[in-house]
């Protein structure tokens, strides 16, 4: 099936007085339709700075310097929607719309001078032909179906009056307020105590079944995305190294990096013997990009004289996509 | 919030009968009261002043009996009749000598705060917005020659082209014939049209200070996560920057607001005595020199009482800008 949105090739660098970070460097992925596709890496691998391209949020220093995203049409065979190459206008009319997001801190990505119903409305209306009275009335239906009691007195809260949680399921219920195909969530539950994370991941779950969008989280915990997650793609240093189904990405890793990372997660009941195994080295300072396969000096399955120099092609192993030399018709050879 | 506003009152009360006494002892401080102005001026002269008829002058004035009760009795005539005494040296009652020079002290300073605001709010947003573009640096540049260049010779560069290119009678805020005619249509025109040196003068400092506050205060919040959330929502940029980011970078400005009101009847000093204005603060620079206690008493008086009420204005004008203030006002 066609996907949502499809991310190929992109490269968002930061252009700094030193040099130039290559913060994602050659990123593709795809979202299914109403699925959920969970972005998962070491803090610094480019996730958020994949996330904020896609709507082109990105500040200076970064630049989007090269790639393509592209989001198709419900109808099949329609040509997709370039959002790098679109016009601004076009672009503005697609954020929130059709892409909404959700930022990691709820906090600081409300406006604290402006009530929360306040900045509901004005997203709905800036959208959608509809009068003052009914996005309120919206707002309101909302906040309610977040599950913020009281609503009514609510939406004319400001977000300092809210606790976190609260402030983090309004944000979004404004994230849900214009129906968005896909709902970009950064860190949603980074913020927040472990118990509201649980709480918030089951609303997102909830209004994916309702509203039938798909859901892009971004986060560095595994059991995160194994709590969520149809799909997984896991990211390293700027680019995208495994992407497949949630259950066979978890449970039989294809990469390298990503059975590291699994190995590294603690599990209920582990043995008291069993040490935690962490990856193994360091991620590499920004201005020096290992050759080759960008994992290799902290690889298990390092090959001298394949790894430092050939770049990986993704190819498929089972029903997972995969950038290593170890699988494909190069491995074979 | 009445609570807040009527807690607010009687501290005001407090602090500024604490501040006239002060006041008070201040003034009197120095050895001498007015009578050694007397003495100074008729030495001076080369005239003798009879140790009775300065007797006579203490005891005309008050000065000899003791401090308190001097004190108290200006308090209250102050508090009872709105009597602020009577000047020394001018022999007139303080309030008919300050009067119309206040008025025309705050023409002026509220003039030049307008005049500072339209000027230095557009030029700061624009500068922080387009940070480190051409037009910030050079609106920077302008800004410190305009921070660095003390009032008094601005003032003397202005009244200088003032009068060799526009044939302006330079200096004062009338021209001769209004000077001491009564109000009508045609002063005022003349006010107005003399009216615009001093205002640049006096704005052309505090413009580039509000300048370089602004621009500061909005690039600590261009980058905040609520505009990228604004931003994500697809409204247009200059829309979103000024309802969220310039919004927020306004509130510290408002709780400053407040200290604006005393300068608005003594801010103009050095520059009214070179352009010899009719306004209040040379006037209380002469009165600090000869000793006139309570004309100078006045002053610091309505500077203080000006300064609490601006302080509380601030605060409410804060509170009605920004939520997360007035929140904790209505709590409490």
């Amino acid at each position: 099936m066609q996907p949502l949105l499809e991310v190929r090739e992109l490269r968002t660098h930061f252009e700094l007085g030193d040099g130039v970070v290559k913060a994602v460097d050659g990123v593709s992925l795809s979202v299914p339709r109403g699925r959920t596709l969970a972005v998962v890496g070491e803090s610094g691998c480019g996730k958020s700075v994949t996330a904020r391209s896609i709507l082109r949020l990105v500040e200076k220093p970064a630049r989007i310097v090269g790639g393509e995203i592209l989001l198709y049409d419900d109808a099949p065979d329609t040509k997709p929607l370039d959002l790098l190459a679109a016009k601004d206008k076009r672009l503005r009319q697609v954020r929130w719309a059709d892409i909404a997001m959700v930022f990691q801190e709820p906090m600081a990505s409300l406006s604290l001078v402006h009530t929360i119903g306040d900045q509901i409305i004005e997203a709905v209306r800036l959208h959608e032909n509809v009068g003052k009275q009914e996005a309120r009335d919206r707002a309101i239906e909302m906040l309610d179906r977040v599950g913020i009691p009281d609503p009514k007195r609510r939406v004319d809260s400001y977000p300092f009056q809210l606790s976190g949680g609260m402030r983090q399921r309004a944000m979004i219920a404004m994230a849900l307020s214009c129906r968005p195909r896909l709902l970009i969530a950064d860190e949603p539950t980074t913020a927040l105590d472990v118990t509201t994370q649980a709480q918030i991941l089951d609303l997102l779950q909830d209004l994916q079944q309702e509203f039938g969008m798909a859901i892009m989280l971004i986060t560095h915990d595994l059991g995160v995305a194994a709590q969520v997650a149809d799909e997984v793609a896991v990211m390293y240093l700027g680019e995208v190294v495994e992407q497949g189904p949630a259950s066979a990405v978890l449970s039989h890793p294809k990469h390298p990096y990503t059975q590291a990372l699994v190995r590294s997660v603690p599990r209920l009941g582990q043995r008291g013997q069993d040490r935690l195994v962490a990856v193994r080295g360091t991620v590499p300072p920004p201005y020096e990009r290992p050759t080759g396969c960008r994992f290799h000096p902290r690889c298990d399955s390092f090959m001298a004289g394949k790894c430092d120099v050939t770049v990986p092609v993704r190819v498929r192993s089972d029903e997972i996509d995969v950038a290593c030399l170890l699988y494909g018709e190069e491995a074979d050879r | 919030m009445l609570r807040f506003v009527a807690r607010r009152l009687v501290w005001m009360v407090i602090t500024l009968a604490a501040i006239s006494f002060v006041t008070f002892v201040v003034i009197k401080l120095p050895p001498g009261d007015y009578t050694t102005t007397v003495i100074a001026n008729a030495e001076a002269r080369g005239q003798d002043i009879p140790d009775s008829q300065i007797a006579e002058l203490k005891r005309h004035y008050g000065l000899d009996k003791p401090f308190i009760v001097q004190y108290l009795t200006w308090i209250k005539g102050v508090v009872l009749h709105g009597d602020l005494g009577q000047s020394f040296a001018w022999n007139q009652s303080v309030a008919s000598l300050i009067g119309n020079r206040v008025l025309l002290s705050m023409v002026l300073s509220i003039a030049s705060l307008l005049f500072v605001w339209a000027i230095a709010f557009p030029i700061g947003i624009y500068s922080a917005l387009r940070q480190y573009s051409g037009g910030d640096y050079l609106a920077s540049f302008l800004g410190f020659i305009g921070m660095a260049v003390p009032e008094f010779m601005l003032a003397l560069v202005m009244m200088y082209i003032g009068f060799r290119y526009f044939g302006q009678s330079v200096g004062g805020l009338f021209s001769p014939e209004y000077a001491d005619a009564a109000w009508n249509l045609g002063k005022l025109l003349d006010l107005i049209s003399h009216l615009w040196v001093p205002i640049v003068v006096v704005g052309v400092a505090g413009t580039a200070g509000l300048i370089r506050i602004t621009r500061a205060n909005l690039l600590d919040e261009l980058h905040k996560p609520y505009v990228a959330t604004a931003r994500a929502k697809g409204l247009p940029e200059w829309k979103l920057l000024l309802k969220y980011p310039v919004r927020m970078s306004l509130s510290p400005f408002f709780s400053t607001v407040g200290w604006l009101l005393p300068g608005l009847i003594s801010g103009e000093t050095i520059v009214s005595v070179v352009m010899s204005l009719p306004t209040s603060g040379p006037l209380l620079l002469g009165a600090v020199k000869s000793q006139d206690m309570y004309l100078v008493g006045s002053f610091v008086l309505i500077l203080s009482t000006l300064t609490v009420i601006g302080t509380m204005l601030s605060d409410l004008a804060l509170a009605w800008w920004d939520p997360r203030i007035r929140t904790r006002f209505q709590k409490g």
